[in-house]
């Protein structure tokens, strides 16, 4: 299957970056270097493109409906211009999907939603919208948009600063998950004060044709998938596919450690399911830690207690340009998952003393 | 990009470089190598006195995104490793065919070296 490609795949092509495969998109994973990236992120400001995430559009009058019962969160408590994190979950309360759901003005007098799925999962996403709209016989229209919008994440420090001066509208006032659709450079786009680094800044949904003239509004360090990866784990968030995976590690949002993005008081798929696992308690958890010996842990390697049975597998990990230290993310029984507690992390056949610690791992917004 | 390949040494298929000097062999990886793996993070090299085959897998390199295997150019003794990559990786990044080199080995054999790629061989593979 050929890689679908960003609108500014060219433009990044001239700019020197490096290419890579993921989602089945042909996405830019590194421009400079990873710890110059990752430290402009931390230090000012970075813009990534991640125009692989989807873009899946939803309004009618039962569209609340509809949101609320495939999605964990609660979607009635949203605003026009708020949004929430949620997990798409299965009838065993697996997560399927992590998602943001933004509730858009009203179209037509009706609630409008637009939310983002992971990269290559918008089709299967799409359908699974509409085969339980017309289940449910809800009046909702549901449009997969993903190739009508591009997306750039400006993010750190000075990214407020950087958007709002671009933006025709005050959009430093939005607060955290906070969105609005704003006029950049004669452009309508939707902005949101969301992101996938632990910093502040905005995600900005911008039509497809317009994409390179409002890319090309920052100036700031352009970022990648690299980038992307290492701030977001020593953030502590989950990467779809790797830290839960429905055919591979099947997970629920208390394992995964996103509870918080379930209301048992709301009616959605997963629901029953999840109310069990949240009376039983859970057996293992997602946990962060630390490798205090020499190495660099990997998705897929063993994590193993001191006496060297296994008791877990690494699901991220990296060496970390803020901490300068290894870390990673990893599932463990539940009696292993305190901080402080030590664990090893076979690396190549030789154990590696590691320590769990509290995630995120660096101070976040 | 173009990149830098010194006509002083010997390349292999899989990018380390080998430097001859009276018997002595000193190994690293190539600047398309570096640049290729990005951010250098770890290094992980064998001890003086370690015996290798040519050929052999004598250590492990990891940048951030990608952990990559490193191999003998010739057979012989391992007599010096360059321990300042431990705490500074990174000069596998900044110089690679010098600070950054890896390891000198004793050859069994020089003339192992002649079978291995000179650099515009090795350019036109890198092409």
């Amino acid at each position: 299957m050929p890689l679908q490609t960003p609108p500014l795949r060219g433009v990044h092509d001239e700019r020197g970056a490096k290419f890579t495969e993921f989602g089945g998109w042909d996405m830019p994973v590194e421009f400079d270097s990873i710890q110059t990236e990752h430290a402009a992120v931390r230090g000012d400001a970075g813009i990534f493109d991640v125009s692989h995430m989807g873009q899946i559009h939803v309004t009618g009058s039962d569209a609340t409906k509809l949101m609320q019962r495939l999605t964990s969160n609660d979607v009635t408590r949203l605003e026009v211009g708020d949004s929430q994190y949620a997990a798409i979950t299965d009838e065993e309360g697996h997560i399927i999907d992590d998602t943001v759901v933004y509730r858009q003005p009203n179209q037509a007098g009706d609630p409008t939603y637009l939310f983002v799925p992971n990269a290559g999962t918008d089709e299967a996403t799409h359908e699974r919208w509409i085969s339980y709209r017309n289940e449910w016989e809800l009046e909702a229209t549901v449009d997969n948009r993903t190739d009508e919008y591009a997306m750039f994440a400006v993010q750190g420090p000075d990214a407020v600063e950087l958007v709002d001066d671009a933006a025709d509208e005050a959009v430093d006032e939005l607060g955290r998950f906070e969105a609005q659709y704003a006029t950049l450079d004669d452009v309508t786009c939707w902005i949101a004060r969301t992101g996938y680094t632990g910093e502040d800044g905005f995600e900005l949904i911008v039509p497809w044709s317009e994409a390179e003239s409002i890319w090309s509004t920052f100036d700031c360090q352009p970022c990648g998938l690299g980038a992307r990866d290492t701030l977001r784990i020593e953030a502590g968030l989950l990467l779809a596919g790797q830290d839960f995976d429905l055919e591979s590690n099947p997970r629920t949002p208390y394992e995964a450690g996103i509870g918080f993005t379930v209301k048992l008081d709301t009616e959605f798929l997963g629901r029953d399911a999840l109310e069990d696992v949240h009376e039983a308690g859970i057996e293992e958890k997602l946990v962060g830690f630390q490798l205090i010996d020499r190495g660099v842990p990997r998705h897929g390697y063993d994590i193993t207690n001191t006496e060297s049975r296994v008791i877990g597998t690494v699901t991220s990990g990296t060496m970390s340009p803020s901490l300068e230290k290894p870390i990673g993310l990893g599932y463990v029984p539940a009696e292993y998952a305190e901080p402080g507690t030590t664990l090893q992390v076979v690396v190549r056949g030789q154990s590696k003393k590691a320590r769990v610690e509290t995630t995120p791992f660096i101070d976040t917004v | 990009m173009s990149f830098d390949i010194p006509d002083d040494r010997r390349y292999l298929e899989s990018h380390e470089w080998a430097l001859e000097d009276d018997g002595t062999v000193r190994v690293g990886i190539s600047d398309f190598a570096q640049d290729e793996l990005g951010d250098v993070v770890f290094v992980e090299l064998p001890d003086t006195g370690d015996e290798l085959s040519r050929d052999e897998e004598f250590g492990v390199i990891e940048s951030i995104k990608a952990v990559s295997d490193l191999y003998a150019p010739v057979s012989g003794e391992v007599t010096a490793v360059n321990e300042s990559l431990f705490d500074t990786p990174e000069l596998v990044n900044e110089d690679p065919f010098g600070e950054g080199w890896m390891l000198e080995l004793e050859a069994d054999d020089t003339a192992e070296l002649d079978e291995l790629l000179s650099a515009d061989e090795y350019e036109d593979q890198i092409a």
